[in-house]
């Protein structure tokens, strides 16, 4: 919930919802962008941006190498696959 | 040191290691007592634990693990509330899967499912919402919480609930706020903590501006740190340099990810949503005043407690657990005489040995059950 996990923004779901889909190491999902979108700009600018999504939402933009360093640390801490699992099994129906 | 060896730069850890060591030296040469330096975040304290960073201090620095993990602190009174909410009828109640464990008077949110009651794990609020779009004839309640990392999630949801018009759809709001606390500790006589390492994504959103007060009324030094081992073991190192040099700033470690305003649309998104709850009890701690979120009148339709009628629980802690000394930094955990007896992970009955970010749990499952600190 607190650690975060990086993602890469690759398409634009809702332009007006604000939501995006991110990549998180294989795992698709849909996140909200609101916090991490420039007011003003369209989102389309966002696609390809790496950014850590805390509980499906994008909070911070950072830098391919340290999302690529943040998820081998996630990945050696036994984080990542808790997350991963975490998003697969929400319950949404 | 078989840990050192999965860093990102092991050259680079030994080295700050080796920097840490002489500060600490020179310390030690004019005080007598051990320097201790609070981590807050329960993300950091499972970092220091993982990679036995503890163990490689020098003989006069010391870590105490603070309050900033939500799940650890989580009252026993909330999850009963949550339970009861469960257990009406038409009722689903979705939590984060760690906050299931939790143990409540009459048990967790685990049992209460166990027992009947619709209880489903989420890993977004938005998750939740999507439960309420596809069950219109339910009524679905999202158990929030956490600290200012994840209170603009749930603010957001509740505003796209709003606009979409989702009737079925409430929160019961426990999210809470570090800075409150952190004046709390700090104005106990007897809190000798001389450094923090502050939380690096509760400051993502909020900024290092509101800790200034720790440095200009406390003249403690506080670093805002990332999540890596070598973030922390810098972020040390820094509060040791202004230790030595009988400095206090705040001073941003983790400026990759946190600015130093913040994040303006996660703040704005809680200043909408939320206003701050006068009493707000905390596991270990007891009420700090002012350290809680709840809805604004104007969203109080999405409030769970207001729909279900819920009359708060207020259930004492655990009388053998010693939660509080531990979250303060009085006591190491295996000093709680509850540890690893009656309280371990799989049966925990304090709170900290229930997420992999308390301070017992990682002690447990890094160091045992026999080794003092």
């Amino acid at each position: 919930m607190c650690l975060g996990i990086p993602g890469r923004i690759t398409a634009i779901v809702d332009e007006q919802a604000m939501l995006a889909e991110v990549d998180v190491s294989g795992v698709r999902r849909q996140v909200d962008v609101l916090c991490v979108a420039e007011p003003g700009k369209p989102l389309a600018e966002l696609v390809g941006v790496w950014v850590l999504v805390h509980v499906g939402f994008a909070m911070s933009r950072i830098d391919e190498a340290e999302a690529q360093e943040t998820l081998r640390l996630l990945a050696s801490m036994d984080e990542l696959a808790g997350e991963l699992d975490a998003m697969r099994n929400s319950a949404r129906v | 040191m078989q840990f050192v060896k999965e860093f990102r730069n092991p050259h680079l850890a030994e080295a700050l290691l080796a920097q840490i060591s002489h500060v600490a030296g020179r310390i030690g040469r004019t005080r007598k007592h051990p320097v201790t330096v609070m981590e807050v975040c329960g993300g950091h304290t499972h970092t220091i634990f993982r990679y036995g960073l503890d163990r490689r201090l020098p003989a006069n620095i010391e870590f105490a693990h603070g309050p900033g993990c939500p799940v650890c602190v989580l009252p026993k009174g909330r999850i009963e509330d949550a339970i009861a909410i469960a257990h009406r009828p038409g009722v689903i109640l979705t939590t984060f899967g760690d906050a299931m464990r939790v143990p409540g008077g009459s048990g967790s949110l685990l049992q209460a499912r166990a027992a009947g009651a619709d209880v489903r794990m989420v890993y977004s609020p938005l998750d939740a919402l999507a439960l309420a779009r596809a069950n219109p004839e339910r009524q679905v309640v999202f158990f929030a919480l956490g600290f200012e990392t994840t209170a603009p999630s749930t603010a957001l949801t509740v505003l796209r609930a709003s606009a979409e018009n989702i009737s079925n759809f409430s929160i019961l709001c426990q999210h809470i706020t570090i800075i409150p606390t952190l004046r709390a500790l700090l104005e106990q006589p007897d809190f000798n903590v001389d450094g923090f390492i502050g939380p690096g994504h509760v400051s993502m959103v909020i900024g290092t501006q509101p800790y200034a007060f720790i440095a200009q009324d406390f003249k403690r030094p506080l670093v805002v740190a990332g999540f890596e081992p070598l973030d922390i073991l810098q972020s040390l190192l820094m509060v040791l340099n202004q230790i030595e040099a009988g400095d206090a700033r705040v001073e941003n470690q983790y400026a990759r990810v946190v600015a130093p305003q913040g994040n303006p649309a996660a703040m704005a998104a809680i200043g909408r949503v939320y206003e701050v709850r006068e009493a707000c009890e905390w596991r270990g701690l007891g009420q700090i005043a002012g350290s809680g979120l709840q809805l604004r009148a104007e969203w109080s339709r999405f409030d769970a407690e207001k729909r279900f009628a819920i009359l708060p629980h207020h259930l004492a802690d655990q009388e053998q657990c010693c939660c509080g000394d531990v979250l303060t930094g009085r006591i190491k955990p295996p000093q709680c005489p509850a540890f690893g007896q009656t309280c371990s992970p799989d049966h925990p009955s304090g709170a900290l040995m229930v997420s992999s970010e308390g301070a017992c749990a990682a002690y447990y499952e890094y160091h045992g059950v026999g080794e003092a600190a």
